[in-house]
């Protein structure tokens, strides 16, 4: 079911990209991106392989640097300043494509790892919060085991409740499902609805397309390192603008 | 209908020949046969020379006096000393420098697996030409070369070169500095350092269960060192800070008093440290890099400092990969310390090497030579298998 | 939200044209900026590392080419403060063959030829398979001729290669080959099975072939680089079947075989080579019936054999244990025998694997002949080391090692160069 179309022009903007451009050595990988990210706005970007989605969410919380142009996350700017990316790492939590758990950690220690180094929480406080999370994604009973000894899709849910427990203002997501065995793919859908819906601000790229028409605010189509097309969900499937766009729904939207 | 048992009781007769268990009892009696038939051969043969040419057996000649000189022990020594003290001598000497060896070489060959994984390209490429370098040289051409450069750069004694006033002195016959005399307080100032190291535990401790509490780091390690070191200090303050030093001096020929650092020592243990930290250098780079990628992005993701990434995410991962190789390189030094012989070095192979010129018993001497480097690589080796275990990852 | 000036048109834009990078990021200048001087601390480093090698790099040529003295009668008049390499030039002969006849050196010149030339052989893969034996056999008949001048085969030897072809061949070709051919197999191993017994019980005297084209030079004036390639080529060459079996041996079911395997391999392991080196020139005498008088070589070489053996046998252990237990089960569906699913199936796989470990072992050990200057033969590292006994080129130690160093390092690099290039295409095939 589509979310009604919402109307932020008033919320303030979290996330600022402003003429953002990117360089693997010669290959323009990020042409010129202009972006605002309002608070609680959930966007789904998709687009085809290479098409630089992926680099650009990697972006904002400097797992890759932008050689021109601005980022400017929560009136923080993003620069080579540690001080400035340590900030801004606060408030944003990743969720990788291939989990990333650390191995060699209980699922709970995944979880209390961050509040207690870099927040420096008391132990018992940071596992509180840390059962709490792993409630919320539906999987306490697994808090002592190991992240091999967990599936695929209980990982990444762990993985979800390890962002969570920062309390980050913003999330992003990269390819969160692609990975995931088919049966798997629901159950961290799940997840992420419920957190869209307690309002969290949400960056997804994804080809999961019914999750776009359920949450997003938003879909971005990017292609070759552009902004190619964006638009609210409903009028983004119906009623795509550019050849580009057409020729890619085409190719992903199969039912 | 009657369902066939599958496995039915009755047994079918194989024939002998035929039987895998036979079989494979056959074969072992022939090859155990063939190897004790080769073994009686030997010792049969053993018997007969040792008695032709009249060599005494057993490990009496233990206890004979040894009558040679070992010019670099670490406990008394004289030629007037047993067979069994002078092996002792060669013992301690070869885990004098084994052990230091270990640690050095661990140390500088992290230093350099890091360099090559920096990102300041010459720093990098100079790490890899050093471990190339050394890598596909032989180690006993190392040694010649740092010896032969040791013995043949510095002056003799007489023109030895004087360092701090005249106080350590660098010559062909080694590096000689000041020593503090011998004073009843170090006994306690060493009880005092075994103090302070339990102190240092304690306080680890009570610093990781306050961590706990309150979330408030606590600087462990420079405190503990601070403690581990400042106990032996405060103890000697108290038994009247002695300093009375055994100065080294210049008498005849060589000096006297103090104590010495001799080059076939130092060359030893520069040669092994030099050699050995190549191979553990492409160890821990190579545990470094088998790290996935993704473990330093969702480490930098939830805001992890890169020193606390090192310390909590990468190196205990690292450690896994870089264990096993690690234990056969702390295994090679142990052994290549033999190579002591050929730069005049007195460890275990040197002595036993006399001993067998002496006494003529070939056969218990190189069993005592295997028996001890077989204890020391098997708890080397037993060591690092029990903390190998403790590293693994647990699976499905 | 659709406000154009923020987000662009709604509608896309189309193909933008292709901005270039700034000039700070690519090219030489890029380069540098990233790796040499992409912060304070790495800029500092960076220079601090170009001033020390310059400085070094500039003392070391100085003294190495600048002053150096290239040609000399005597070490008295290497004056100038530089490298005396005359003294390299004056006994180059003498560190590469040691003292083999002087006129008969082309002969330890043409062996080194031909063990290089068969180990460039061995590397391409396109001889893994039976030509290999071969090669080896062709190759190592020229080497061990030119070396000794003179060569006697007994006819044992025919004897007992007949036996170990006819009893391997039947063990492998049982079932597949013809009974022509089983046959020949039978015949060939009852004929060496019945003549090497008769020869150890005497009743067939001794006799044999002889080659002898040039003047005999025994093992003892041996010297430098045949000494060092034998040794390492040799010795690999026979601990490589050796150290199969003791793995195989390692792997058995049968406990007394595995026992005897586990405990030769520790025991090697556990012990250091010059140990191993010490007891065979100071104990295999003692071993041997008295008067029978082993060559001093060949217990270098035994020992080196023995000692490779049991590091050979580590390697392909880890190499079958890589193998996936579907392997094994496949072979014996198959209704292979022991000998038929090891020679056919499993071993090309395990050694396919374990080809880069071994050749690092084969530099390894490469390095470790050096050893054998403790027990008294006269390796490559040996005569080097008595090339500076001479008292009329005395002083110059760090000319001759840095000259050995560089040989040596000529082979173990190029090696060890190759053993990565091989990992690379061997790994072309699986998915890593």
């Amino acid at each position: 079911m589509a979310a009604a179309a919402r109307d932020l022009s008033n919320t303030p903007s979290v996330i600022e990209l402003r003429v953002v451009n990117k360089w693997y050595g010669q290959f323009h990988v990020l042409s010129d991106i202009n972006l605002d990210v309002k608070e609680g706005e959930k966007i789904v970007i998709c687009g085809p392989s290479g098409s630089g989605k992926s680099t650009l969410i990697r972006c904002i919380n400097r797992l890759e640097e932008h050689q021109a142009g601005d980022i400017v996350v929560h009136g923080v700017t993003l620069s080579n300043d540690v001080k400035n990316i340590e900030a801004i790492r606060r408030e944003v939590g990743m969720v990788f494509q291939s989990f990333n758990l650390f191995p060699h950690l209980t699922i709970l220690e995944n979880l209390t790892l961050a509040p207690i180094w870099v927040k420096k929480m008391p132990k018992k406080d940071a596992e509180e919060i840390g059962m709490a999370l792993l409630e919320r994604v539906r999987i306490p009973e697994q808090a002592n085991k190991y992240p091999g000894q967990l599936s695929g899709g209980q990982q990444q849910r762990v993985a979800i409740a390890r962002a969570l427990a920062m309390r980050p203002k913003i999330m992003l997501f990269d390819e969160p499902t692609s990975a995931l065995d088919p049966e798997m793919v629901k159950e961290v859908l799940d997840v992420m609805i419920e957190l869209a819906g307690e309002g969290m601000t949400m960056l997804v790229v994804t080809h999961e397309m019914g999750f776009a028409r359920a949450v997003a605010d938003r879909v971005i189509f990017m292609d070759r390192g552009e902004i190619v097309e964006q638009n609210q969900p409903e009028l983004f499937f119906a009623n795509p603008q550019n050849e580009r766009t057409k020729l890619f729904l085409g190719q992903i939207l199969h039912h | 209908m009657a369902v066939e048992a599958i496995g039915s009781t009755a047994r079918v007769k194989v024939a002998p020949w035929n039987d895998p268990v036979i079989r494979g009892w056959v074969f072992q009696i022939v090859v155990v046969g063939l190897v004790g038939a080769l073994f009686w051969f030997l010792i049969s043969n053993t018997i007969d020379n040792l008695q032709r040419q009249k060599i005494a057996s057993g490990f009496h000649y233990l206890e004979r006096e040894a009558g040679f000189e070992i010019g670099d022990t670490m406990i008394p020594y004289s030629p007037a000393s047993t067979y069994a003290r002078a092996i002792w001598v060669g013992i301690l000497n070869t885990l004098r420098v084994a052990v230091l060896g270990i640690i050095i070489s661990t140390v500088f060959g992290t230093l350099i697996g890091v360099g090559r994984l920096s990102r300041n390209w010459l720093l990098a490429k100079i790490c890899e030409w050093y471990v190339e370098a050394f890598r596909n040289v032989p180690l006993l051409l190392w040694l010649f070369l740092i010896y032969k450069m040791i013995s043949e750069a510095f002056p003799g004694p007489r023109q030895a070169i004087r360092l701090l006033w005249d106080s350590v002195f660098l010559s062909n016959r080694g590096l000689y500095f000041p020593i503090p005399m011998g004073d009843p307080i170090h006994k306690w100032m060493a009880v005092g350092l075994f103090v302070g190291l339990a102190a240092a535990l304690v306080i680890k401790r009570w610093a990781k269960a306050r961590q706990d509490a309150t979330g408030q780091p606590f600087p462990t390690f420079r405190v503990g060192t601070a403690v581990t070191l400042g106990v032996p200090f405060v103890v000697w303050l108290l038994g009247g800070a002695p300093h009375r030093m055994s100065w080294p001096e210049l008498t005849g020929f060589n000096f006297t008093g103090g104590m010495v650092i001799q080059p076939e020592f130092t060359a030893l243990l520069v040669g092994l440290v030099l050699y050995t930290s190549a191979f553990i250098a492409e160890i821990v780079r190579s545990g470094i890099l088998a790290i996935n990628k993704g473990q330093s992005e969702a480490a930098a993701a939830i805001g992890l400092t890169r020193g606390q990434e090192m310390r909590l995410i990468l190196l205990p991962q690292a450690m896994r990969v870089i264990v096993p190789p690690l234990t056969s390189q702390y295994l090679n030094i142990t052994k290549n310390s033999s190579l002591a012989i050929a730069i005049g070095y007195p460890d275990l192979v040197a002595a036993v090497n006399v001993t067998i010129n002496q006494t003529g018993q070939a056969i218990e001497n190189i069993l005592l030579i295997m028996a001890a480097y077989l204890t020391v690589s098997l708890s080397i080796s037993a060591f690092m298998n029990w903390y190998n275990k403790r590293l693994a990852l647990k699976e499905r | 939200m659709t406000d154009a000036a923020q987000t662009g048109p709604a509608h896309g834009v189309g193909g933008r044209p292709q901005l270039a990078p700034p000039k700070l990021e690519t090219g030489v200048l890029g380069w540098m900026h990233h790796n040499l001087f992409s912060s304070w601390a790495n800029g500092v480093t960076t220079i601090v590392l170009i001033v020390a090698t310059v400085s070094f790099l500039s003392s070391f040529l100085d003294w190495a080419v600048v002053r150096a003295t290239w040609t000399a009668a005597s070490g008295a008049e290497c004056r100038g403060g530089g490298a005396c390499w005359a003294l390299i030039h004056e006994k180059y002969r003498y560190i590469f063959f040691g003292s083999f006849p002087y006129e008969q050196q082309w002969r330890p010149l043409f062996a080194c030829l031909a063990m290089i030339a068969m180990l460039l052989i061995s590397s391409d893969r396109r001889t893994w398979n039976w030509r290999l034996l071969a090669i080896w056999t062709v190759g190592s008949f020229i080497t061990f001729l030119l070396m000794f001048g003179q060569l006697h085969f007994p006819f044992v030897l025919f004897l007992i290669i007949a036996l170990v072809g006819g009893g391997g061949g039947m063990a492998i070709r049982s079932r597949v080959a013809e009974s022509g051919e089983l046959n020949a197999y039978r015949i060939a191993a009852a004929i060496g099975l019945v003549g090497v017994v008769l020869r150890l019980t005497g009743i067939l005297p001794p006799f044999g072939i002889t080659i002898a084209p040039f003047s005999y030079v025994e093992t003892g004036s041996w010297g430098g680089l045949p000494v060092t390639l034998i040794l390492a080529t040799y010795g690999l060459a026979f601990a490589f079947p050796f150290g199969i079996l003791l793995a195989l041996g390692r792997r058995s079911n049968l406990p007394l075989i595995k026992g005897l395997s586990v405990g030769f391999i520790e025991l090697i392991r556990g012990v250091p080579l010059i140990s191993l080196l010490i007891m065979a020139s100071v104990m295999l005498p003692l071993f041997l019936p008295s008067g029978s008088n082993i060559d001093k070589f060949l217990r270098a070489q035994v020992a080196v054999i023995l000692f490779a053996g049991a590091y050979i046998a580590e390697i392909v252990r880890g190499g079958l244990q890589s193998l996936p237990k579907g392997q094994f089960e496949a072979a014996d569906a198959m209704a292979l025998n022991y000998v038929q699913k090891t020679a056919l199936i499993i071993l090309p796989q395990a050694l396919r694997v374990v080809i880069p470990p071994l050749i690092n072992t084969f530099i390894g050990f490469f390095k470790d002949t050096s050893l054998v200057l403790i027990i008294g033969i006269f390796d490559f590292l040996n005569t080097a080391n008595s090339a500076l006994v001479d008292p009329a080129w005395a002083g110059f130690p760090a000319e001759v090692y840095l000259f050995a160093a560089l040989v040596y390092f000529i082979f173990c690099f190029s090696m060890s160069r190759y053993s990565k290039y091989l990992e690379i295409e061997l790994n072309k095939g699986t998915r890593r």
